[in-house]
């Protein structure tokens, strides 16, 4: 299945991805990374497709997407 | 084995950049990036940063770059393209640099048919200096200098260059998009790697406007500004092929 | 011995360039430098360079900045109106170290003023114009052959000290027709490598041309390089040419077209026996302070002649430091001092 890296560090908050993901795999974290910014994380709580749209509209190129 | 299908273009360094959350240059330098590796001109490509937040553009473009006065990136353009017409030679502007300090600059341009590809990020405000109007703000758009509204009648109206520039014959191709969702953003990239096509191809001038967000300076989340594209900015400033050949 | 030929000041500052191996011309119309646009238009056309007539001044000056940073010899031309609509560009050049050559030739001011010739852009080009801390090297020629030598000796020193050069010329000289050697034509000068050049970053690291530089003590760090390069060219390329100076009582200072009434009053009033010399400054910076502050003690009076209300002039008092007095006459509005006033006002002072 395919996946997606998110680099939570460096992570703004803008929620884009969350937003722009068809099956809604995207959540927020609950905890705050060193920028004190809850950032988007990968929720595998579905099938993801490797569309990729979280990664075409993260302002911060900071998505990276795998296939299988 | 597991196989990369999505990552950041060689053209662009990687560094955390300095923008806002939500603010769509991010998106766009990637965008101009993607498409200048795809078209494999890196190594002739020479860029020309504008004034304003763009204005360290070349702190994460990894080629050759150069930044101009607020307003004359495209005369700067100019003297580069002219001299190196083998290079393939960008404008990067905002809306601020381009349709109000910087119009005689790009319509004049334009007007010559320089073989150059001006990216045009149009967020309605000027962000560096701390929001104030632009000459593309929305009519009623709150802003630094325009508490109440963009009044009409005091502060004119927004201003559609690239309706004004397509009808000038030198340009040859114009294209009006937006970063606001991922279906559009590959629109976008559609429509820049076009643009440096019509660059590398020697047809002459071409012009990308990007319908950008400026979340901090319109006074809303990431999310509210996308949504505020799709429903009022895109409602002014339609999204399509303006001009092409 | 190549022929001699005639052409006025403008045209002999643009053969010059060409000798000089100038590809990239961009300027804007305004009297009384036309013929200078024109002749460029003519000959770049001619030897395969780029000429562009821009919509503004601002907009020639940062074509010539775009072709400077691709690594052209490059230059513009304009009159004094024109010269400080170019002033932001001419500080980008300056703070991005790149060459150019910059080329007044002044009319009367201020505001949209005269047509005629003047010298009252002095303080615009050799104590800044644009913002920053920043100097130009200034070169003033007197006559329409030195017209050509010194466009043709700008391009070399503005490419060894990576500074724009700038030629303080006036409307008279721009017009005034003389015969004219070409001494360097078929030279084509040597190129000089460019590693800092845009070309497209194939086989190096990108390259990066910029003037903003926001970190931390960056930017004094930069205006400390380039004050020790405005240091150096201050004491290599002041160039000046002085007559009777070790044997005159009055000692006249003129630069520029100014200096050839200068320098006849000089010589009538040798002829009735009169001790005066003259100081011509063709580096207005780096100025030639040393020679006027060496003879300061021993000269009794020194007058400055200059087409304006006196801005040269302050330059001498800094020289002399005092130690002798300095008078001035001036004419202003691109009205042009005479031989016989110079000589009154010799007169008066002696």
């Amino acid at each position: 299945m395919p996946k997606i890296k998110i680099d939570k560090p460096k992570c703004k908050g803008c929620y884009l991805c969350v937003v722009n993901c068809p099956k809604g795999l995207i959540k927020i974290s609950g905890d705050m990374n060193i920028k004190g910014v809850k950032a988007a994380f990968f929720s595998r709580s579905g099938k993801c497709t490797g569309c990729a749209m979280c990664a075409v509209i993260c302002p911060e190129c900071i998505i990276e997407v795998y296939d299988t | 084995m597991r196989r990369l299908i999505f990552s950041r273009p060689k053209s662009l360094r990687d560094v955390e950049m300095h923008y806002c959350a939500g603010c769509g240059h991010g998106i766009v330098h990637r965008l101009l990036c993607e498409a200048i590796d795809e078209l494999g001109i890196r190594e002739r490509t020479i860029g020309v940063a504008p004034v304003g937040c763009a204005v360290l553009a070349y702190d994460y473009w990894d080629f050759d770059v150069t930044e101009a006065a607020h307003g004359r990136t495209p005369a700067v353009a100019t003297g580069i393209k002219r001299v190196r017409p083998e290079n393939i030679v960008f404008s990067y502007q905002g809306d601020g640099d381009l349709a109000a300090i910087g119009t005689a600059e790009i319509i004049h341009t334009a007007n010559r048919g320089e073989n150059i590809t001006v990216i045009f990020v149009n967020n309605g405000v000027y962000g560096m200096t701390g929001g104030q109007m632009a000459p593309t703000t929305l009519a009623g758009q709150k802003t630094d200098t325009t508490i109440a509204g963009r009044n009409l009648k005091r502060d004119g109206y927004p201003i559609k260059i690239l309706e004004m520039l397509a009808v000038l014959p030198g340009v040859r191709y114009a294209e009006r998009v937006s970063v606001h969702s991922a279906q559009e953003t590959l629109r976008a990239k559609r429509a820049i790697k076009k643009a440096f096509k019509t660059q590398v191809d020697n047809i002459g001038f071409s012009i990308v406007e990007i319908l950008s967000m400026c979340p901090i300076y319109w006074g809303m989340t990431a999310i509210q500004a996308a949504e505020r594209i799709e429903t009022e900015v895109a409602t002014f400033y339609p999204i399509g092929v303006i001009k092409s050949y | 011995m190549t022929p001699k030929l005639l052409m006025c000041g403008n045209e002999a500052c643009g053969e010059g360039a060409i000798l000089a191996g100038c590809t990239f011309y961009a300027g804007y119309p305004i009297t009384p430098q036309n013929e200078l646009t024109a002749y460029m238009a003519r000959r770049l056309d001619e030897v395969g360079g780029v000429f562009i007539q821009s919509e503004s001044e601002l907009a020639a000056i940062n074509m010539v900045f775009g072709a400077s940073v691709a690594g052209a010899r490059a230059m513009t031309s304009s009159s004094s109106p024109g010269i400080s609509l170019k002033q932001e560009g001419i500080s980008y050049l300056v703070g991005c170290e790149l060459p150019a050559v910059i080329v007044n030739v002044q009319r009367g001011g201020p505001g949209l003023g005269n047509i005629a010739p003047s010298q009252a852009d002095y303080f615009q080009a050799v104590k800044g114009g644009g913002h920053g801390d920043y100097k130009l090297i200034v070169l003033a020629p007197s006559s329409v052959q030195e017209f050509l030598d010194c466009t043709y000796h700008a391009f070399d020193l503005a490419d060894r000290y990576r500074n724009p050069v700038f030629i303080l010329s006036d409307g008279l000289l721009g017009q005034m027709m003389e015969p004219v050697q070409l001494k360097t034509i078929g030279h084509r000068p040597k190129t000089i490598d460019k590693p800092w050049a845009l070309t497209g970053c194939k086989g190096r690291k990108p390259n990066v041309i910029r003037s903003l530089l926001l970190g931390d003590g960056v930017l004094e760090e930069h205006n400390k390089k380039l004050q020790k390069k405005f240091k150096d060219i201050k004491a290599r390329e002041v160039r000046a040419e002085s007559f009777h100076i070790k044997d005159s009582d009055i000692i006249l200072v003129a630069y520029g077209s100014v200096a050839r009434t200068a320098k006849a009053s000089m010589q009538k009033a040798r002829s009735e026996g009169l001790k005066v010399g003259l100081i011509r400054p063709i580096t207005l910076w780096p100025f030639p302070d040393k020679l006027i502050e060496d003879i300061a003690d021993k000269t009794k009076k020194f007058l400055v002649i200059e087409m304006s209300a006196g801005q040269m002039v302050e330059d001498v008092m800094l020289a002399v430091k005092g130690k002798s007095e300095v008078d001035f006459y001036g004419r202003m509005g691109g009205e042009i001092p005479t031989e016989e006033e110079i000589m009154q006002k010799i007169e008066a002072l002696i």
